[in-house]
């Protein structure tokens, strides 16, 4: 990309974008209408515009590679910037519904390739509303973590359902992700937090990890430092409440 | 003001098409068409008299969406856009129980053991209900979601493991049936996705060998598919509007001309009756499970009379097809609950299918009488009638595109915009 240099909504030193041109609304309404592109089915998913270094070309019958972490809301992309060197060699995605934010993203990533290369070819970013198009977008039993990073609160009980963790979603995210996969919640708001936890620890398919365990993953530690919310909370001082939670087979199911 | 006038033109459009159902032993014809239930019985040769001893006629109070036969005939349910779901022994025609939706009901699917009922509302969750709770009025159930869309069709499988939902985001949910679905329904088999369009209807094509049954959809985009549900792979797309030559292979349809409105399978799923929206008359597809294909066998028309078929049902015993069409109300005309009735019979692979006439129709007179309404109705009101179905359904399945002049306008009273100057 020769002319970052000159773009005028990016660094000079950095040639990264910058977020004040990429301003947006803190929230968006998840049950509106919004116009874009939807991809019919996951096969329908072009990899190649997505990784273009993994998939030359847009003929991808003979890659059995398959987006393994999806981040539901990333924002402004802190996570799968980290994740993205961490696990050089699993592919990602960052799904936003706000559509300036998504292009802040898409942005910082194009940079970040063409400042490091060979690195960040594995991280990319949709615009779509998860809420109703997450089985247009995975297999069943692809993924193997999801990330729901400090989600908005919706307070008013007559908007818990625009919640983007809730029992009935839980389904949906339960069917993509595989057997043993990870669903990583947090967030600085109390009343949110023992909601999210309190939906995981009720659905039939969802464990939590054992304290050990959140001990060994080095993703945890990610969900406060790398993200732009969880750095914001850390320099207000806040509290954050995570609940991470494991996809098992039912127990009736177990023979 | 704007809002008004939003109000007053969905008032207006908001009509329902007519339905029609056919007891599995083909003893009865059950015919709902605004707030009316009307049911024939073939075999007495009378109108069946529905008693609620809760309400007055008619007993539901607002359009019928959706009604049903269990598939061992001792039950029938209705349910609308009163927010009511009424169960009904297809024996007595007593109204057995009365559930009450927090939303208007879409879609109603009975369990092929009839142990259980499911409905779905209009902002996309599906509810359960017990039939084996002793109370009169049943409690729903919460049993799954599909995140805030219409579901247009719910179907049991055969087998009775999947419960199958359709909605208007062009997509079929394929959901394990537990054996306590009053915990929820949380295992997902498979999501069939594939159509373009708002899905619009559901019908399975039983198993002939082998454990497996297929799935048909029909949707907006014009199109029949063909499912295998444990995986939920497209096996097969026929474009029946192409294929049977309503319109040509290139050229776009006009404002959703073609989609699919019903399916009905006859004789095991041999043979696929498919109602079309501007076709006079239905197309035949021919359902080949071995190979897993499907392919048009012919379109039978409706000569004489605008009669476009809003929604399909097959009596099993005798080969016959019943069709209906017609509208809750007509803006502009003056018949409330406008139905018409009519029957193909000799579905067969080998025979020619016959549109029967009024003076050939099971049931007779009588029959009409009690499933039209007397009212004799000009020819013209039909095509209105169509046309305002038409208009209705593609205002409640069709995602609203604005221009983006207009997108630009709404912006102006954003708040920030203000700010700004």
């Amino acid at each position: 990309m020769p002319e970052t240099g000159v773009n005028p909504t990016h660094s000079k030193s950095t040639g990264l974008p910058r977020k004040r041109f990429y301003r947006a609304r803190a929230h968006s309404n998840p049950l509106s209408d919004s116009h874009f592109p939807v991809p019919i089915s996951p096969s329908h998913v072009d990899y190649s515009l997505h990784y273009p270094q993994f998939f030359p070309s847009s003929d991808q019958s003979d890659s059995s590679r398959k987006i393994q972490f999806a981040d539901i809301g990333c924002g402004f992309g802190g996570l799968l910037i980290s994740l993205s060197t961490l696990f050089p060699e699993t592919l990602m995605i960052g799904m936003e519904l706000r559509d300036k934010v998504t292009e802040y993203v898409k942005e910082r990533i194009l940079s970040l390739r063409v400042a490091n290369p060979g690195q960040y070819q594995n991280v990319s970013v949709v615009r779509t509303n998860s809420m109703k198009y997450i089985p247009n977008h995975f297999e069943k039993g692809s993924l193997s973590k999801m990330f729901f990073l400090f989600p908005d609160p919706h307070f008013k009980e007559k908007n818990h359902r625009r919640r983007v963790i809730s029992p009935f979603l839980l389904d949906e995210y339960a069917y993509v992700l595989e057997v043993g996969g990870i669903i990583y919640t947090i967030t600085d708001v109390e009343e949110l937090g023992d909601w999210m936890k309190s939906c995981l620890k009720n659905h039939p398919l969802f464990e939590p990890l054992t304290e050990k365990e959140l001990e060994a993953d080095p993703v945890v530690k990610l969900l406060t430092s790398a993200t732009e919310e969880g750095q914001k909370v850390a320099r207000n001082a806040g509290q954050t409440f995570q609940a991470v939670f494991r996809r098992i087979v039912p127990s009736d199911q177990i023979s | 003001m704007d809002e008004e006038v939003v109000t007053e033109s969905r008032k207006e459009t908001e009509v329902a098409p007519a339905l029609v159902s056919v007891h599995p032993d083909g003893h009865y014809v059950a015919v709902a068409v605004g707030p009316e239930l009307r049911v024939f019985d073939l075999i007495g040769g009378c109108a069946a008299s529905l008693v609620d001893d809760s309400v007055d006629q008619p007993f539901h109070k607002d359009n019928i969406r959706a009604i049903r036969f269990g598939a061992n005939g001792k039950l029938f349910v209705s349910a609308g856009d009163d927010k009511t779901l009424k169960i009904w022994s297809s024996q007595s025609w007593q109204c057995i129980s009365t559930v009450s939706s927090e939303k208007r009901v879409t879609a109603v699917a009975i369990s092929n053991d009839g142990l259980h009922v499911c409905f779905a509302d209009k902002f996309g969750l599906v509810w359960v209900v017990d039939l084996n709770q002793p109370s009169r009025d049943k409690k729903p159930t919460p049993l799954l979601s599909h995140y805030c869309s219409i579901i247009t069709s719910l179907e049991f499988s055969p087998d009775n493991r999947f419960i199958l939902s359709a909605d208007r985001d062009f997509k079929i949910r394929v959901t394990n049936f537990p054996n306590n679905p009053l915990n929820g329904a949380h295992q997902i088999q498979s999501f069939c996705l594939g159509h373009t369009e708002f899905v619009s209807c559901l019908a399975f094509v039983p198993a002939q060998e082998g454990p497996h049954s297929l799935l048909l959809s029909g949707s907006g985009d014009s199109t029949v598919r063909l499912w295998d549900i444990s995986s939920g792979a497209l096996l097969d797309t026929c474009e029946v509007a192409v294929k049977a030559g309503l319109l040509e292979s290139n050229g776009k349809a006009e404002e959703h001309d073609h989609a699919v409105t019903n399916l009905c399978t006859t004789l095991d799923g041999l043979l696929v009756a498919v109602s079309i929206q501007s076709l006079r008359g239905i197309v035949l597809l021919r359902c080949n499970v071995s190979a897993q294909t499907l392919s048009v066998a012919k379109v039978v028309s409706i000569a004489g009379e605008a009669f476009i078929p809003t929604c399909l049902a097959n009596n099993p015993l005798t080969r016959e097809l019943w069709m209906v069409t017609g509208v809750s109300n007509l803006p502009g005309y003056n018949y409330p609950s406008l139905a018409r009735v009519l029957v193909i019979s000799g579905i067969d692979v080998e025979q020619e299918p016959v549109v029967l006439g009024d003076n050939k129709i099971p049931g007779g007179e009588k029959l009409l009488e009690t499933l039209q309404g007397t009212a004799s109705v000009d020819d013209n009101a039909f095509l209105v009638a169509a046309e305002a179905v038409k208009a209705a359904m593609c205002n409640l399945l069709i995602k609203k595109q604005y221009p983006s002049e207009n997108r630009e306008y709404r912006k102006k009273t954003r708040n920030d915009r203000k700010l700004k100057e």
